[in-house]
């Protein structure tokens, strides 16, 4: 195992634990995003180039939007809910 | 279940993992030691035989293209489900348009955020080209480009004008980009039955490996594939910015 694929592997148990240890969803979506882009540079190390680029795609663009727009669809349905039981 | 008992079933189900993990990983191979047959047999023959240069794409859009016909329509119906689930509702109505959507600036978009998303819109659109065209020759294919494909419109909206997005954009030529590529893929395997006798076999000339037009059928299922997951990424983000934007309940009075 060479130092860069090590550190690789650090860096991903550090960001790992960091998205566990964020309390609030919208902050962790976004840990979550450096969470993957830790992973994409494990993959890069780990010569799996294809994986690497899907990772990076899919985990610093598409999903923490979905999880963003998910969370306001959330927010705004308890939003509502709770003026109705004001009423 | 309160702290203290959530504490007490850790101290009982931590350590049995760590014993049960430990025991699966004592047989394993050593580190950077392949003892599989299947991942050197492909190495060997991928080349003189498939004529790519890119071993995952090779596995993916050939050797084992039916798996990605399984997975392409995982992302079709998926998204399907996505689109069900945030329709229009009976008691939501389309609001007006609101002002300031034209040009909604969350936040604020500044002036040197629109002027980097404009810049950024033509690379993604050519980097994302580029790597579902080269899917065969270098790492990447119709997944992965799709993706940055996807990413292009959205630097739009990252500029603050969704409208101008959906005009580049609009739903219909989202949904029919993730109809055609998933139907194509699924037509490209047909072609292989009639010609090739074999569902999704061959059936072009595999060129000469390393150039743009080899690999046989390779190329254009990466570009079915691309045109599918384009569509597949734009439609749920969309569907979710419309539900932000537009959809509004009936009495409600979110400004």
């Amino acid at each position: 195992m060479t130092g860069l694929q090590l550190a690789a592997l650090i860096l991903v148990a550090i960001t790992a634990t960091a998205v566990v240890l964020t309390p609030e969803a919208l902050r962790q979506a976004l840990v979550l995003g450096i969470f993957g882009l830790a992973l994409t540079l494990l993959f890069f190390t780990f010569q799996a180039p294809d994986v690497a680029l899907s990772e990076i795609v899919v985990s610093t663009v598409g999903l923490p939007l979905i999880i963003l727009l998910a969370l306001r669809k959330i927010a705004e349905q308890e939003h509502a809910r709770d003026r109705e039981e004001d009423e | 279940m309160s702290r203290r008992a959530r504490l007490a079933m850790f101290a009982i189900a931590g350590p049995g993992l760590a014993v049960v993990m430990l025991i699966g990983m004592h047989g394993m191979p050593a580190f950077g030691h392949y003892h599989g047959v299947y991942g050197l047999l492909i190495d060997k023959i991928e080349v003189p035989e498939r004529h790519a240069t890119d071993l995952v794409t090779a596995l993916n859009f050939d050797i084992r293209a039916f798996d990605t016909l399984g997975e392409e329509f995982i992302l079709f119906a998926s998204v399907a489900g996505v689109a069900l689930l945030l329709r229009k509702l009976r008691h939501e109505r389309e609001a007006r348009r609101r002002r300031g959507i034209e040009d909604h600036s969350f936040a604020g978009a500044s002036a040197g955020l629109q002027v980097a998303s404009l810049y950024l819109i033509p690379l993604l659109i050519a980097l994302g080209c580029y790597i579902v065209v080269h899917g065969a020759l270098t790492p990447g294919g119709g997944f992965q480009g799709g993706i940055v494909l996807a990413a292009g419109p959205l630097a739009i909206l990252l500029a603050g004008r969704y409208f101008a997005m959906k005009r580049l954009a609009p739903e219909w030529m989202l949904e029919a980009s993730e109809a055609i590529g998933a139907a194509g893929y699924a037509l490209i395997g047909v072609a292989g039955l009639i010609i090739a006798g074999v569902y999704l076999k061959n059936f072009l000339p595999l060129g000469t490996p390393a150039m743009l037009l080899s690999a046989g059928m390779m190329p254009i299922n990466s570009v079915a594939v691309g045109l599918e997951v384009t569509g597949a990424f734009l439609v749920v983000w969309t569907e979710f910015l419309d539900q932000e934007l537009f959809v509004e309940r009936d009495g409600g009075d979110r400004a």
